[in-house]
């Protein structure tokens, strides 16, 4: 936190540990910060918005959310923040790292974890553990309104997975229990076929090249 | 020489003496028995024996008939061909036939010619695979495929020729006439992995989905390479060493990327040529199918005829229209097309083998040389392992899962050769080549050992090795929108990044389709439904259906649907407008059912993944078989938008989008609803009064009700079907879902977990079955009645209750036993 150093990269080893990021890629990410945010040393959510190549995606408002939610500071906080720093920027960013070759079994289960704790606060709007059942609809509603699919199909859809989540971590659930959401270790069972520390990742460029622009 | 002994045998000899693989001409002279029969006529015959007239097509119809019986023989005994791949046994029954045909004959009649080959075995096999590919396996690959299927052909090409001049050179094989421009030809030719040996093996051995569409892709773009390959070399060598200079190779090389390239997108165009001619087909579609074959075998002689590769243009035809013409065309024809073309690749692939196995039956070509056969099949297997290991360690740096060690050894190992390098050695021109017998017989034993030795190794040697094997598992539904939420925030992520990476392209890449390309290749009609979601929706339906069925028949329940001509019945009295009606009451039925199985088998851990794994169990066993069949006819059906595997010996069933969507909306409108009784512990809606009070305090929960929904379901059919009314009235109340009732044991209401217990204790008795039981039969008429109502309502127990006419006989159900418990 602080004021951002416009030479961030170099001057902060303590940057690089903490989010296992390059030196190249934290000045790159660094060049696209000051971009969008017009020079300034925080971002706030209009500056997000405005990134017009995310006007159409559907789930734009929840990513935009993760980036200002605290829990994926590694922090224990809870709560969101108004504008992000450019380390909290990165740390955020730190979340969509590939695995690299050289990582050990615990290092990508850990990896692993990070990312599905990052998807599941982004699911989690309210902060209280726990994806319940509004809190997941909105997100399928927001997936499909794109779609062919009526609204009301969406939240059929989200009806049948929240099902599929209860009858799969709770078996012998009695008639009167009321299945309250979905837990982080209930996310983690139901997902851990995906492959997530392989699949949720962007390439993050390694030199200097031309940014796609605010465009 | 039994010739004239047995007249079936003199028949099928001469006929394979005449085959279609052999010029015409050749076989007259076999044929003087024939014709002094038919000079001997004279005046008017009433009858006469015209072998003459049909003597070709017959020929080419007896042979056809042989290779298939030849897999029939093969096939018949499992055993067998969970040792030695298919592949091997169809060369050895060809190794038979050969001899049988020698011994005759003494010379070797029918021999596998490239002009057969290349333009009439191949071509199918080639559009299937092009058709049947796995998209988006292939084209998230498509890197790692190119470049082991281009410069890893090279590779191969160049070090094995280079490697065997070398070794003349240091006279390892004795006096040979061979240049080295000819050995690279010989190279290039032997180089190309094979297709049709690949899937012949990698089908029999389930390895995982990206080794197998490495293997895969490979083999079939470099098919292409190998030709273009051949082509270049086999000018240069007519050329002579003498002429080739810098312009000649350049020009070579420039060939090379022409004819590959020309030939890919020759097929992209025939491909989309493909999409509109099937776009318009609406009045004819009984030869809709037609277009595709027609189509398809043009894009391969087209591409032949301008030189360019015709595989590349045929494999990228089907890739590039596949999912256009699938949505494009009727349903029936998709099916048609697609056992059509299974049909004529399995049999062209069966052909090929067997052939191949005669052709190597013949002492005119057979030329021995230890030192060249022996260094050549070493240095094909040690190349290729080299090959394999030096391209992937650059890929792997790129790659996000790294190819494992051990998967790069099955890559290597999975290098068989086949028929293209057979059929282009033949082509080779003997006035060039003095040693092409030389040539061609140590292709003949690449081929032979390959696919027999490394074919029946691969099992064992994957097992062995622990090979990541294909996963059966299936998306859920919860997995499949974590998919899509996926997608989308690895494109928002890189936008607020600014990174344009692969999910930016592929994103844009999608817009661009969506936009354009259905619209201008789909019907109107078609593009609706492309929701993945739905499949996937329906998918889980479906297993539930099978599960619900599995569970019946372990109970012995479900007989009925074993009974053909009950099930006849049961159609006919429905009638065809009830068709429609039908497979949602099945479907229905079992997704209730999906819910109730954790209360029923004990170490449940979760519902789909345990229904996944009963449905594969329950596909092992015959009566599942017959039971899962069943449902496949009666169920809707959902298209498979995705298929993880290319097979060429097993179609996945296809159906109608329509259905799914309808299915879709009732079935999870029905999901919905237990789910909140269920699981929200909502109150349950009111019941409509005509339920007896008692009726309503014995369905304290949500989940029996909703069981008892179903069962009444079945019990419908089971009436309907004309089943024998005293087992559906059984047990004091008639039991309606026997299979759940066959559980029961009076010792086990001990197990009863509390909640049930507790259940039973104010109502007495939860069966899910039993309101059901006592139904009587339903015509059609009510039953469509009910269609509509349960759209409309989770709670559609009490609205069928409203519908049946006898409310004496529900009362009978009060008695049931207790619901069956876990079985321990």
């Amino acid at each position: 936190m602080g004021a951002a150093p416009t030479r961030i990269g170099q001057q902060d080893p303590e940057l690089v540990e903490r989010t296992g990021f390059s030196p190249e890629q934290i000045n790159n990410l660094h060049k696209r910060f000051l971009q969008l945010s017009g020079n300034k040393d925080t971002i706030s959510r209009e500056n997000l918005n405005d990134i017009p190549a995310l006007a159409y995606n559907p789930i734009k408002s929840q990513i935009i959310e993760a980036f200002f939610d605290k829990r994926n500071q590694h922090d224990s906080e809870v709560g969101s923040l108004e504008e992000i720093t450019f380390q909290q920027f990165l740390m955020v960013m730190s979340h969509f790292r590939p695995p690299t070759l050289e990582m050990t079994a615990e290092e990508k289960e850990a990896m692993r974890k990070e990312k599905l704790r990052f998807l599941f606060n982004m699911h989690d709007t309210d902060g209280d553990g726990k994806i319940t059942l509004e809190e997941y609809r909105k997100v399928v509603e927001e997936l499909l309104s794109s779609g062919s699919i009526e609204q009301e199909s969406a939240k059929e859809i989200t009806d049948a997975a929240m099902l599929e989540v209860a009858s799969t971590n709770v078996p012998h659930m009695g008639p009167e229990d009321f299945y309250e959401g979905i837990t982080f270790e209930h996310f983690e069972q139901i997902l851990k076929g995906l492959e997530m520390e392989s699949r949720m990742h962007i390439r993050f460029l390694d030199t200097a090249t031309v940014h796609c622009g605010k465009s | 020489m039994g010739l004239h002994r047995h007249a079936g045998l003199w028949l099928l000899v001469s006929a394979m003496l005449l085959c279609c693989v052999s010029p015409l001409k050749a076989e007259l002279k076999n044929s003087q028995h024939d014709s002094h029969s038919n000079s001997n006529i004279t005046g008017i015959s009433i009858v006469s024996f015209k072998w003459e007239h049909v003597k070709a097509p017959y020929i080419v119809a007896v042979w056809v008939l042989v290779c298939f019986l030849c897999k029939l023989v093969i096939e018949a005994n499992h055993h067998v061909t969970s040792i030695i791949p298919e592949s091997a046994l169809l060369i050895c029954a060809g190794f038979i036939l050969g001899g049988i045909i020698w011994g005759a004959d003494h010379q070797q009649t029918f021999s596998l010619t490239p002009v057969v080959f290349f333009y009439y075995l191949l071509p199918p096999i080639i559009v299937d695979s092009g058709y049947h590919m796995p998209n988006k396996l292939f084209f998230s690959n498509l890197g790692a495929i190119l470049v082991h299927a281009i410069i890893g052909t090279c590779w191969n090409a160049a070090t094995l020729g280079l490697s065997l001049w070398g070794c003349q050179k240091g006279g390892a094989m004795g006096d040979l006439d061979i240049g080295l421009l000819q050995y690279l030809l010989f190279g290039s030719l032997i180089a190309a992995v094979d297709p049709v040996a690949v899937l012949a093996v990698f089908e029999q051995v389930h390895v995982n989905d990206v080794l197998f569409i490495l293997v895969f892709g490979e083999s079939l773009l470099n098919d292409g390479v190998t030709v273009v390959l051949f082509n270049v070399f086999d000018a240069f060598v007519t050329l002579g060493g003498a002429q080739i200079d810098a312009v000649e190779i350049i020009k070579g090389i420039i060939s090379f990327f022409v004819v590959a390239f020309g030939g890919s997108l020759l097929g992209m165009v025939f491909g989309i040529l493909m999409c509109f001619l099937t776009r318009c087909t609406k009045n004819i579609e009984i030869i809709e199918p037609g277009f595709i074959f027609v189509v398809g075998y043009l894009s391969y002689l087209t591409a032949e005829m301008l030189s360019l590769s015709a595989i590349l243009s045929c494999v990228f035809c089907g890739v590039c229209c596949q999912k256009y013409i699938n949505a494009n065309m009727n349903e029936n024809s998709v099916k048609t097309v697609k056992y059509v073309m299974k049909v004529l690749a399995n049999g062209s692939e069966t052909m090929i083998f067997v052939f191949l196995g005669i052709s190597a039956i013949d002492k005119t070509i057979w030329v021995w040389n230890t030192g060249f056969i022996l260094l050549t099949l070493l240095f094909i297997f040690v190349y290729r392992f080299i090959g394999v290991f030096l391209l992937t360690w650059p890929l792997n740096r790129y790659r996000l899962v790294p190819l494992e060690f051990i998967d790069q050894l099955i890559m290597g190992f999975g290098g068989l050769r086949g028929a293209v390098a057979y059929g282009l050695a033949v082509m080779m021109d003997e006035k060039k080549i003095k040693e092409k017998n030389l040539m061609v017989s140590t292709t003949l034993i690449v081929v032979f050992f390959t696919v027999i030795i490394q074919g029946i190794l691969m099992k064992p040697v994957v097992t062995w090795l622990k090979v990541k094997r294909a996963t059966l598992h299936d998306l859920t539904l919860i997995e499949k929108v974590q998919n899509r939420v996926f997608e989308h925030m690895l494109v928002a992520v890189e936008d607020i990044s600014g990174q344009i990476g692969h999910n930016y392209f592929r994103d844009k890449w999608k817009n661009f389709e969506e936009k354009w390309m259905m619209w201008m290749l789909m019907k109107p009609s078609a593009r609706k439904t492309q929701d993945h979601v739905f499949s996937v929706f329906h998918q889980l339906n479906l297993k539930d259906a099978v599960e619900y069925v599995t569970e019946g028949e372990r109970s012995g329940s479900l007989e009925f649907i074993r009974n053909d001509s009950v099930l006849i019945d049961f159609k006919k009295k429905l009638g065809d407008d009830m068709l429609e009606a039908m497979p949602d009451v099945t479907a229905d039925t079992s997704f209730d059912q999906g819910i109730m199985l954790p209360f029923r088998r004990d170490p449940v851990p979760s519902v789909s993944l345990e229904m996944h794994e009963q449905t594969m169990n329950g596909l092992r066993e015959m009566e599942d078989l017959n039971s899962h069949h069943l449902l496949q006819e009666h169920l809707y059906k959902g298209r498979k938008q995705h298929r993880h595997r290319f097979s060429r010996n097993h179609l996945s069933i296809n159906t109608d989008e329509d259905e799914v969507q309808e299915i879709f909306q009732r079935t999870m409108r029905k999901r919905l609803e237990s789910f909140k009784s269920a699981k929200m512990g909502m109150a349950l809606p009111k019941t409509i009064s005509k339920h007896t009070k008692k009726e309503q305090q014995k369905t304290p929960n949500g989940k029996n009700r909703i069981s008892v929904d179903e069962d009444y379901e079945f019990s419908e059919a089971d009436s309907a079907s004309g089943y024998d009314p005293s087992f559906t009235y059984r047990a004091g109340g008639g039991i309606e879902n026997p299979a759940f009732m066959a559980d029961l044991d009076p010792v086990v209401p001990l197990q009863i977990p509390p909640w049930l217990a507790e259940a039973e204790l104010d109502s007495g008795g939860v069966a899910p079955s039993q309101r059901a039981q006592a139904r009587p039969p339903l015509t059609a008429g009510d039953l469509r009645r009910l269609a509509p109502l349960r759209i409309s309502t989770q709670s559609t127990d009490s609205f069928m209750m409203a519908d049946i006419p006898d409310a004496e006989q529900r009362r009978d159900s009060f008695d049931l036993p207790p619901p069956p418990p876990p079985p321990p």
